[in-house]
Formats: C-alpha cells, sequence, structure tokens
C-alpha cells in the first residue's frame, strides 16, 4: 500500500480540447499531495487521469505516460477498472449509493473484487474502514439504514471508508471538503493525517489554508487565459511553496493576489 | 403571506386532484349502479343461464394470463432495450432507436391485433409445436396445438409486443436520470460498465421501471381489439396456452357482445367491467406498495 506516482510529459484532451499540457511530477508514496490554482485550470481533469476517471467522458484521452510504482498505467493491455480498484476516489460532493445501506456502502467495492466473503470477514470489514473513516462510532447502531440518511460530512467520510475498504494504493480526493461546514472539515483533514500512514494521497482543494495544514507537497497549477492548456507551474514542499515560491506567479496565488 | 402567484397555483392544483377523484368515482359510481341488476337477477335469466361468477370467471382469467404472458416477455425486454439506448449503444444509434421506440408506442391496437393474427399466429406454429414436444409434461404446453394459432400464447406475445414501448420509453427515461454523481462512484471503485448499471442505475431506476410496468400492464389488461381479433374465445378456464380451446378477455368479451345485447345482459357485461376495474386498481396499489416499501433507499431525496 501507498505507492508513488509519476507523469511524464502528460497532456490530457477533451475531445481536440488540450486542457492539461505538459505536466511532469513526481508524488512519493505515502505523502499528502495538495494540487492548488485558480477556477478551470485543471486540476480535477489532472486528478481524473490519474486513476483514468477521465476517459469516462465520451472523447477524453491522454497522451503521455502516468506511472505507478513504475508501471505505466495507460500501457497497452492495461485495464482502467483494474486501475481504479488500485486508486480510489472521494469526490466533491459526498455520493454514497442511496439505495444501499450503510454496511452495504462500505463493501460495495469489495463486493465487486470477490463475491463471497465470510459474514464476520465483512463485519470486520466494515468496522475497520468505518473506524479507519473516524466514523464507526456514530453509525455503529444504524449501520442497516440508508446511507443517504446521515449528515453531509458523515456521508463523506463514509465515501472515504468504502474507498478506503478496498485497500487501495492511492487515494484521489477532489475538493472532499468543500460542500462541508467547517467542524466537518476539520474530521475529515484530522482523517487525512492518519490515512497517510498507509496511502498516498492527492488532493485538489481552493482553501489555502486546508492545503497548508494537510499537505507535505504542493503542485499549483495555472492557466494563460481561457482557451488556453492548464500546466503545472511549479511543486514543491509545502512550506516552501507557502513562504518561498520560485515562480513569481505561484506568490501572488498563494498570497491571494491573482494575476 | 402566499403571492398571488402561489394561492392561483395551489388551487388549480387542488381543482384538478379533486377533478380527477370526482371523475374516479363518477366511473366507479355507474358500474356499481349499473351492474346491480345483474347482480341480483335470476341465474336463469343472465346469458348463459348461470350463477354472476360463473360466467365472469373464465374472462378474468384470460384477461389476467394474457396480460402476465404479456408482462413476463415485455419488461425484461424492455429493460434490456433502455439499457441498450442509455448506456451502451453510441448516441446516433440510441437517438434513432429512441425515435423508433416512441413511434411504436403511437401504433392503434387494432393494427397489432391485425399483425398478431396474420403474422404472428402462423409464425408461431413451430415454436408451440415444439413447446408441445418436448415440455408437454407442463400443463401449460400440454397441446393438442391449435392449427390456427390463434392461441392465448399469440396473444400474450401479441400483447408484449404492443406494451415493450411503454415500458421502454419509461425506463429508458429514469435511466437517464440517474446521477452522474452515483454512476461516478461505481466506476471509481473499479466496476465495469453492467456492474456499475446493477449498482446505481437499476436500482436508482427501479420505482419508475414498475411505473413503466404497470402502464404497460394497464394496456394489456384493458386491451380489447387485439384480443377480440386473434382468440375466439369460449367460457372455459385452461392453463393450456397452445390449444384452441381459450377464455376470452373481459375487454374483448364486452365488445364483442355489447351491440346484441339487451337487458339483463348489458347489465351483465357492465359487472364484468367493473370487476376489470377492480383489477386494475389492486394491480395499481400493489406497485404503489411495492414502490413505498423501500422509500428510504430510493435516492428520491
Ligand atoms: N467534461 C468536459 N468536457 C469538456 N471540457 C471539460 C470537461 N470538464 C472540464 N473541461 C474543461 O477542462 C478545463 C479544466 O477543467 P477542470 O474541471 O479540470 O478545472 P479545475 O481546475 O478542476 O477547476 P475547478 O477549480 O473550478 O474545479 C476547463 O477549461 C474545463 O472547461
Ligand atoms: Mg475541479
Amino acid at each position: 500500500m501507498g505507492k508513488a506516482i509519476d507523469a511524464k510529459n502528460l497532456n490530457i484532451y477533451y475531445s481536440s480540447f488540450l486542457a492539461v499540457e505538459g505536466v511532469n511530477m513526481t508524488i512519493r508514496p505515502k505523502t499528502v499531495t495538495a494540487l492548488i490554482g485558480p477556477s478551470g485550470c485543471g486540476k480535477s481533469t489532472f486528478l481524473r487521469s490519474i486513476n483514468r476517471m477521465h476517459e469516462v467522458i465520451p472523447g477524453a484521452r491522454v497522451e503521455g505516460r502516468l506511472e505507478l510504482d513504475g508501471k505505466d498505467l495507460y500501457g497497452p493491455g492495461v485495464d482502467p477498472v483494474g486501475v481504479r480498484r488500485q486508486i480510489g476516489m472521494v469526490f466533491q460532493r459526498p455520493n454514497p449509493f442511496p439505495t444501499m445501506s450503510i454496511y452495504d456502502n462500505v463493501i460495495a467495492g469489495q463486493r465487486l473484487n470477490n463475491k463471497k466473503m465470510k459474514k464476520d470477514a465483512t463485519d470486520d470489514l466494515v468496522e475497520q474502514s468505518l473506524r479507519g473513516a473516524n466514523l464507526w462510532n456514530e453509525v455503529k447502531d444504524r449501520l442497516d439504514k440508508p446511507g443517504s440518511s446521515m449528515s453531509g460530512g458523515q456521508q463523506q467520510r463514509l465515501c472515504i471508508a468504502r474507498a478506503i475498504a478496498v485497500q487501495p494504493d492511492v487515494l484521489l480526493m477532489d475538493e472532499p471538503c468543500s460542500a462541508l461546514d467547517p467542524i466537518s472539515t476539520l474530521a475529515i483533514e484530522d482523517l487525512i493525517n492518519e490515512l497517510k500512514m498507509d496511502y498516498t494521497i492527492v488532493i485538489v482543494t481552493h482553501n489555502m489554508q486546508q492545503a497548508a495544514r494537510v499537505s507535505d507537497f504542493t503542485g499549483f497549477f495555472n492557466i494563460e487565459g481561457t482557451g488556453k492548456p492548464g500546466h503545472l507551474v511549479e511543486m514543491d514542499e509545502t512550506k516552501t511553496i507557502f513562504s518561498q515560491p520560485k515562480e513569481k506567479a505561484t506568490e501572488d496565488y498563494v498570497s491571494g493576489r491573482f494575476g | 403571506m402566499q403571492q398571488p402567484g402561489d394561492r392561483i397555483f395551489a388551487a388549480s392544483a387542488r381543482g384538478a386532484g379533486i377533478l380527477i377523484l370526482v371523475v374516479l368515482a363518477g366511473v366507479a359510481a355507474f358500474l356499481v349502479i349499473q351492474a346491480i341488476p345483474a347482480l341480483v337477477a335470476n341465474p336463469a335469466d343472465l346469458p348463459g343461464g348461470k350463477n354472476i361468477a360463473v360466467y365472469v370467471a373464465p374472462f378474468v382469467f384470460g384477461t389476467v394470463v394474457s396480460s402476465a404472458i404479456a408482462l413476463i416477455i415485455a419488461t425484461p425486454l424492455a429493460i434490456a432495450v433502455a439499457l441498450f439506448i442509455t448506456h451502451y449503444a453510441p448516441r446516433r444509434l440510441a437517438q434513432g432507436l429512441g425515435y423508433l421506440i416512441d413511434l411504436l408506442a403511437a401504433v392503434p391496437s387494432i393494427v397489432f391485433g391485425l399483425w398478431g393474427l396474420a403474422v404472428l399466429a402462423p409464425a408461431m406454429l413451430g415454436l408451440s409445436t415444439w413447446l408441445n414436444t418436448y415440455l408437454g409434461w407442463i400443463p401449460l404446453f400440454a397441446g393438442p396445438v391449435s392449427v390456427t394459432g390463434r392461441t392465448m400464447l399469440v396473444v400474450g406475445v401479441t400483447l408484449a409486443v404492443m406494451i415493450l414501448p411503454i415500458i421502454t420509453a419509461v425506463s429508458r427515461e429514469v435511466f437517464l436520470q440517474t446521477p452522474k454523481l452515483h454512476e461516478e462512484a461505481a466506476l471509481a471503485l473499479g466496476a465495469t460498465r453492467w456492474e456499475m448499471i446493477r449498482m446505481s442505475v437499476l436500482p436508482f431506476g427501479r420505482s419508475g421501471i414498475i411505473s413503466g410496468a404497470m402502464l404497460g400492464l394497464g394496456r394489456a389488461l384493458g386491451e380489447t381489439m387485439a384480443v377480440a381479433i386473434i382468440l375466439s374465445g369460449s367460457s372455459i378456464i385452461t392453463f393450456n396456452l397452445i390449444s384452441s380451446g381459450n377464455s376470452s378477455s373481459i375487454a374483448a368479451n364486452i365488445a364483442l357482445n355489447f351491440p346484441d345485447s339487451t337487458g339483463v345482459a348489458v347489465n351483465t357485461l357492465i359487472a364484468s367491467g367493473l370487476v376489470l376495474f377492480v383489477i386494475t386498481l389492486l394491480v395499481n396499489s400493489l406497485a404503489r406498495y411495492i414502490i413505498n416499501r423501500r422509500r428510504e433507499f430510493s435516492g428520491a431525496n
């Protein structure tokens, strides 16, 4: 668990539109990497290309290489379904399956992997995953209730529990706190800090303080103008990015002066 | 303090709701009042000279069996077609197919009836013979096989073709409504397309599928012309679907006999219509019940 990601000259397209250009990025195992940048610069697009969710959109494709511990994720014969089982994802809006109970939500991914699991093994997995997502104490008495019967923050932690239940190597999070109140946000940030013991985490956020609080490394994406492709301006240790970035654009952005 | 617009809208919505109830109550009242003479009449005066229940039973049976065959065949097929259109076919093909299905829904039932009689009945002779030869030990296919092909099975299949478009159209609409969010949740967990459909599309569309099936069933239960054309019904109850002795349906029986009926015979036919009305209400209530039973899991919140 906890593998490295390497993007090499990655270009990401929506049909003929080049959305993100020439990304070179190395993400170390068991670290938290924050991706920041103005709206539309391609943070989500890049994040979704890591677990090949990008290509779910008709016409979407990538050029270049993307490696997980040296293995090309876009190589010939690599099944995107397999990639997604290794690289979990948490979305901006909490999306537990409304037609499933809390319990079934947690093991939804496991059910896909191997159909047959003993009842007590599944029970253990559910408890362990919910504990891992700091949700166990809140829901242990109502595991059979629908996932949509919880608060937004709890739903988001349920989604995290669902993602870690399949023990992925990497966890991708696209603005996981943007729909949540400050208390729920703190709960998720604490959780991210614990999860990096086991997982490589990449998180997109618009909240500078959040990036500073949770991440070890930060990548700054920018865009020259509308219609132009987004690109990675620089990536460094988070404290370097926030105190003495190499690029002027980064400094302007993190200090709130948009250029 | 409500806005005038809100008040007008609330009033007209309430008015429309009440109007529907009034019409429904009016229909029910008409049926009951007109049916009473037949219910209290001397059995000897009724068509067939028997008890009213004995008279109506074969038609109830024919109605239910033909509709059940239609529903069993049409529902899975409709779901498959709707899924193909929404999740598998390329955009162009999907649009064309969707259009075609909507068009099929508008074909009058008399056309389906003629088609069933002229094309389907002879075409299904082979199948009926095969069923009789290899599955003849099941009472449904006991035979002897009707040479004209005017059988309950042919009626069921014709009705299935007839209700397929409406079930497909409703299912397609609800499948398209599946939130992207939940489809992506499944895909991001490493679901294949089919697994994604099973995890998010089908559960989400469940109540829509049931509603569509009920609309189709309603059409099949009340179908008159197609059944009247294909079946030469008699007053028997038999599970044998492929022989020439068949019970007709309530609606077809009314249509065939109403013009020549007078007096209490008319009341008898209306009484059978009342039974059809009740069947339809029961079926719809059952569907409501199924949909509501797992409401909190419906995804509609
Ligand atoms: N489904 C799509 N089809 C076509 N173009 C898209 C699609 N999704 C995004 N884009 C385009 O790709 C570019 C990058 O979008 P993306 O959503 O990755 O930005 P982002 O950095 O995540 O923005 P935000 O901070 O607002 O979430 C934008 O120009 C956007 O219009
Ligand atoms: Mg985004």
